[in-house]
């Protein structure tokens, strides 16, 4: 985790607010720093994590884990991690007959536009309260990267809207968990991606939107990030609502900065 | 206009976005129709009974029914608790209501129908909903406020929700300063605009005000400068009269008058007063040859 990052959003692995969800976006850039952030502060904040991996393979993630100071194969075998990982799963899927109960991947299979139940009995059965362990006491995580990919498998974005939609009602409002998923803004390019981005904006109670510098590359600013803080629980919680920061990527940590403040440029 | 929204009756759409979104507003309307003493249906589509409640208190909740469709819509527990026909269901029944008494039906919400199922049902629905109080001869009346993300659907059911709703409410603001644009359309008078500037207290009540301090509005269409860019500048904007004559009288360079024709003509016995002097180098290549010879002119 990003230590200046916790401090930006005000949280510690100790105080983390419980039934959230947080939407990672990002336009025109990488946000996966933001992912890699929140996979580790769970982790160190003792919950119960389940990660559904969709795009790079657990070696990818441990290794940027362990940089950033946590183990995932040690925090896989004690149980505190479940990691489903895609890209090894989605073989299985097309090289084996189709077993009950239904795969967690089971859509890729299917021709007409599929749903994505199994996938959300996956995340519930790792996610159900266990039998006593200490890591049981904490709210537990669901972590997704990233649910673009979910519509260019063939998946509708109302069927990852229901989705998320369920996984809400389980995490957030059942086990009082959080939820972290991260979306692409391709633009205006795509629509049912436009209609997935709007559709868990309005979901989101925290979003988080990496965009890459309006004026191109630069080797000293590497994007900029604007937080959004939406449905607070108090209304007139109105002031301070959003927040924009410019940040760089450093080999095991983010620094951020305000607008035009870059320490290179100072 | 925004407090007596409940009082005009009929189909009031709350349009919200990402950064103005519309569910406060949406709970002091429900505050001020229980307020009234009315009942209150809500279909809960997105958000759970608990979060909805919040901050309400328990008189009001007592006047709140929850019809709670978010934590199992399209019956994937298949427990046999869902709804039966799930949400548009739960709104037909709502339809079949035999409740004397004044009721206010709230909706979040209708993005949630109009992504589940076609609009034209959507909109039958509504539109038996908004009647059947009409309908049941004893003049009670039933409100529906109906709460719709703007950035989800496209101009068509956008428009046809427009047109079947009496009060159409946009969200929007200033930094800081929350604020509706109220669309109402009377039968038979054109309709009306109104914008409100209002916040919402931690009760949910509802504190109407002033437009934003004068200094945070944007208002492009001022075109008088605050300052004058005339003064101190280090060149004259006007002539004088003596610099105007001057300027009048001066002859360009290149413009043939009569006198410059016969300062050239008395200067064409004399000698030019300026020689070229040109030495060759080595390696020039002066040909005597004259280039334009091969051109037929």
């Amino acid at each position: 985790m990003f230590p200046e990052l916790n401090n930006l959003l005000n949280t510690t692995p100790d105080t983390e607010e419980q039934g959230k969800l947080t939407l990672l976006c990002d336009a025109k850039t990488d946000g996966s720093f933001l992912v890699h952030h929140f996979l580790s502060f769970y982790l160190k904040a003792n919950c119960k994590v389940c990660f559904v991996a969709l795009v790079q393979s657990f070696s990818h993630y441990n290794i940027v884990g362990q940089k950033l100071g946590v183990s995932l194969t040690a925090a896989r075998e004690r149980g505190q991690l479940t990691f489903l990982e895609a890209l090894k799963s989605s073989v299985d899927i097309f090289f084996q007959t189709p077993v009950e109960p239904p795969q967690p991947l089971q859509f890729l299979r299917e021709a007409s536009a599929a749903d994505l139940r199994p996938l959300y009995a996956f995340v519930r059965e790792a996610l159900k309260p266990g039998d006593g362990g200490e890591v049981t006491r904490k709210p537990p995580v669901l972590l997704v990267d990233d649910l673009s990919v979910l519509l260019s498998l063939g998946v509708g974005a109302v069927a990852v809207l229901d989705f998320i939609h369920y996984c809400r009602a389980t995490v957030c409002a059942e086990l009082k968990g959080s939820m972290v998923a991260l979306v692409h803004d391709s633009g205006d390019e795509d629509e049912e991606n436009d209609l997935l981005l709007s559709g868990l904006s309005h979901q989101s109670h925290l979003i988080l939107r990496a965009e890459g510098l309006a004026t191109g590359f630069c080797k000293d600013v590497h994007g900029q990030l604007r937080i959004l803080w939406r449905r607070p629980s108090q209304p007139t919680a109105l002031r301070d609502r959003s927040l924009t920061y410019q940040y760089k990527i450093q080999d095991k940590t983010v620094s951020f900065f305000a607008k035009g403040l870059s320490p290179a440029v100072l | 206009m925004l407090e007596s929204l409940l009082a005009l009756g009929g189909l009031v759409l709350l349009r919200d976005s990402v950064e103005w979104e519309g569910r406060n507003l949406l709970k002091a309307l429900i505050k001020k129709s229980t307020l009234r003493g009315e009942q209150v249906h809500v279909l809960g589509c997105e958000v759970s009974e608990e979060e909805f409640r919040e901050g309400f208190n328990s008189d009001i909740n007592n006047r709140v029914v929850y019809h709670d469709l978010f934590r199992d819509p399209l019956n994937w527990s298949n427990t046999g608790e869902a709804f039966p026909g799930g949400p548009l269901g739960a709104l037909r029944a709502m339809c079949r209501m035999t409740d004397p008494r004044p009721i206010t039906i709230a909706l979040d919400s209708l993005s949630w129908l109009l992504l589940h199922f076609p609009c034209s049902t959507v909109c039958q629905t509504l539109h038996t909903l908004h009647h059947q109080g009409s309908c049941c001869g004893d003049g009670s009346s039933v409100n529906v406020l109906g709460l719709l993300h703007e950035e989800l659907h496209g101009p068509g059911p956008l428009g046809a929700l427009s047109n079947l709703a009496q009060i159409e409410v946009t969200l929007g603001g200033t930094v800081g300063k929350a604020s509706a644009h109220i669309l109402y359309r009377k039968p038979r008078h054109r309709p009306t605009h109104q914008t409100q500037w209002f916040s919402i207290l931690p009760d949910f009540s509802l504190d109407l005000q002033e437009g934003p301090p004068l200094k945070s509005q944007p208002h492009p269409d001022s075109h008088t400068l605050p300052v004058d860019p005339t003064t101190h500048l280090t060149f004259n904007l006007r002539l004088s009269k003596k610099e105007r004559e001057t300027r009048d009288s001066l002859t360009l360079p290149f413009q043939f008058s009569s006198e410059k024709q016969q300062a050239l003509l008395r200067s064409e016995p004399m000698q030019a007063s300026s020689h070229i002097l040109y030495e060759p180098d080595v390696y020039d290549d002066l040909d005597p040859e004259d280039p334009d010879d091969d051109l037929d002119v």
